[in-house]
């Protein structure tokens, strides 16, 4: 851990408090390398079948004003030998915090998360997805905003304003977990005439009351979900993402009942103008169980079932219009911190259609990680967006040093 | 399919590692001088002897030793004393360096489920955590998150069992049971200083009656005329022979935090 505290190396957060002069910054983060073979033939002649990457993602804040005003920049970036449009690079975070007595205000670029379930986040709106980085979905590109949070008995309120979108990257020809035909990067249209500069809006009202969690949110602006349109590029088909102005109104709830947890996220999306997304609604329900202490050495099992739908075509809906996830957590609770996430996500419409993934982590000493990570696809249908991505299974084994 | 959450398991406030020792006497008990008795005025006076500390702040570390491995965690403690209720505390890890940044925050509760908050930074997510799992072992150490709960009333029924001295203290010998099914054990055995009310050594049993482990507490220091704190805590395990050794160290009071320190909008920033 490189510490670049001044003047002390290491000083509780009360001495800071008492010290109203006193400056706290550090650096931390992590670099990884990765190696991924893809075992079934590609779909497409240029796919290729295996992949070496390396990332480095470093974090450096600072703090001062008691604690109350902070400077917080994370950096990413991944080199892919395989697909240069995977070889990507990002300012996750890069943003000026001050604290009042009952409200935040943040500035600049930044990463904000809402919801409850696992399978997947549908009230998650403020950032876009990091496409290219994996295939889970859980990273996310920074958002440039100015977040305004009120903090009352009554729960939280957090106001958005978000000046600029980002889009999203896609895997390019040489690359697997893509669509077919490929998705151009750099051709997306945008219904608004101010295309990325259209200035979005968030507000987002949520509470926690004894064993319930509830939260409300409102966005309006540039879909972060893309529709898809079909041009000719050169002599071949292709893919260009077209970005609609919508309305999205989200709730997630949860309930902690002992070892217990019911989880609801729901939304309504509706087009804004001559949009050519169509109306919809989609929700995600389900809970969480954990069995703690199953054997003598004090595992913990923790189990998940979630059902997802969504009221548009398959096609559109992506693969949660009608589907069920389950999966586990087991935790060793080693010196090793040794665990093994597992799950499936069936297609209840269609038996061919499934997703599963297998991804076990452990500790080697104090500072690294391994990480091995195993995802299957299954699909036979061409109008399931699964069946683009039906050859891509993949084991992937890295390495993780934390510094 | 995202349940790529790391879960770093739920961890409780960590800067009164004594005894649970109060407990209500039991009707049939209630005469003054049964063992039960004496046992429950013991616990009252230790309790009382720990009231008005009003909030603090320590960094704490934890050696693992296992056979000749070494391994350490470091975090800081944050704890705000709630009148009529349990403490609420935040944890903040530093080491190892893959859960930096990790913060945990607690609300225990005297008659209710305990309220859990765990903040991933990767994903700057906060998750709720479900409280009933206090017999596991924290990180992967000879301690169980119960033994780092706080001090809190009516969690055991116990019984004074006779005085004894111990490295030449005179100390009351005080079994307590706990009251909490969950509990991963049946009973504990706790010396406690005639003179100052201060745990030195607790045995605890598993719910084969038989010894687990022993965890011996050292090196007392004095804050604000008032506050004992053990410097060490040794916890062995009897059944592995492991040994897991926590050092707390710059004890703060009246550091000024409140109840705006404690929410899950200061979890997401806790650095």
């Amino acid at each position: 851990m490189k510490k670049l505290s001044l003047p002390l190396l290491r000083l509780s957060v009360a001495a800071i408090a008492l010290n109203p002069l006193f400056v706290h910054s550090e650096l931390l983060g992590y670099i990884g390398l990765q190696g991924r073979v893809y075992p079934t033939s590609a779909a497409e002649a240029e796919q290729g079948s295996e992949t070496v990457s390396a990332v480095i993602a470093p974090e450096w804040f600072t703090q001062w004003n008691d604690g109350d005003d902070s400077f917080n920049i994370k950096a990413f970036y991944r080199y892919d030998s395989l697909d240069s449009e995977r070889s990507h690079g990002d300012l996750r975070e890069f943003y000026w915090q001050h604290v009042g007595p009952s409200w935040e205000l943040s500035i600049g670029i930044n990463r904000v998360f809402w919801g409850v379930t696992e399978s997947q986040h549908l009230v998650d709106i403020i950032n876009q997805t990091d496409f290219v980085e994996s295939a889970d979905g859980e990273d996310k590109l920074g958002q440039p905003m100015i977040h305004f949070a009120s903090i009352q008995s009554w729960g939280v309120i957090d106001a958005f304003i978000l000046p600029h979108f980002r889009p999203r990257e896609f895997a390019g020809q040489d690359g697997r977990l893509r669509s077919i035909p490929a998705t151009l990067n750099n051709q997306e249209r945008y219904q608004s005439d101010k295309e990325d500069e259209h200035i979005d809006y968030a507000l987002r009202w949520s509470h926690y009351l004894g064993d319930w969690n509830l939260g409300l949110s409102w966005f309006q602006g540039t879909s972060r979900e893309p529709l898809y349109e079909v041009i000719i590029n050169g002599s071949d088909f292709a893919l260009a993402p077209y970005y609609p102005l919508i309305e999205q109104s989200g709730i997630d709830a949860q309930y902690i009942s002992g070892d217990w947890l019911w989880k609801l996220e729901a939304i309504h999306r509706r087009g804004l103008g001559h949009s050519l997304a169509e109306d919809m609604n989609a929700s995600t329900a389900g809970f969480e169980y954990t069995f703690t202490g199953i054997n003598t050495r004090f595992w913990d099992l923790g189990v998940l079932l979630e059902y997802s739908y969504d009221s548009r075509s398959k096609a559109q809906a992506g693969a949660f219009q009608n589907d069920i996830f389950s999966g586990g957590r087991l935790s060793l609770n080693d010196i090793a911190s040794t665990e093994i996430l597992f799950g499936i996500s069936q297609d209840l419409d269609d038996s061919d259609s499934r997703s599963a993934v297998i991804e076990a982590s452990t500790r080697l000493g104090d500072t690294m990680r391994l990480i091995t990570e195993l995802y299957h696809f299954r699909s036979k249908q061409t109008a399931d967006p699964l069946y683009s991505i039906r050859r891509d299974s993949y084991v992937e084994l890295g390495l993780e040093y934390y510094f | 399919m995202s349940i790529r959450t790391q879960f770093i398991a739920p961890f409780v406030s960590a800067l009164c590692l004594c005894t649970a020792l109060l407990a209500n006497g039991q009707e049939q008990n209630n005469t003054a001088n049964s063992p039960e008795a004496i046992g429950l005025s013991i616990a009252k006076e230790m309790k009382a002897r720990d009231r008005g500390w009003v909030d603090n702040s320590a960094e704490m570390e934890m050696v693992l030793h296992n056979g000749k491995r070494e391994s350490r965690r470091e975090m800081r403690v944050l704890s705000l004393e709630v009148a009529d209720d349990g403490d609420k505390s935040m944890t903040i890890f530093d080491s190892p360096n893959d859960v930096k940044g990790t913060a945990f925050l607690s609300f225990t509760h005297t008659n209710a489920m305990d309220d859990q908050w765990l903040y991933l930074p990767a994903l700057k997510r906060v998750k709720r955590i479900a409280s009933k799992n206090k017999s596991g072992p924290f990180m992967g150490s000879e301690f169980a998150y119960e033994d780092l709960n706080s001090f809190e009333v009516e969690q055991y029924d116990y019984r004074w069992l006779r005085d004894e001295t111990l490295d030449g203290q005179d100390c009351f010998v005080v079994e307590s049971i706990p009251r909490d099914e969950y509990s991963g054990y049946s009973k504990q055995i706790s010396w406690i200083d005639k003179t100052h009310y201060r745990a030195l050594k607790i045995d605890f049993y598993d719910h084969k009656n038989t010894l687990l482990k022993t965890l011996t507490l050292s090196d007392y220091q004095l804050h604000l005329d008032k506050f004992w704190r053990p410097t060490k805590q040794s916890m062995l395990n009897h059944k592995n022979q492991r040994r897991t050794e926590v050092y707390l160290r710059n004890y703060q009071f009246g550091t000024g935090l409140d109840e705006s320190d404690f929410t899950e909008n200061s979890l997401k920033r806790a650095r």
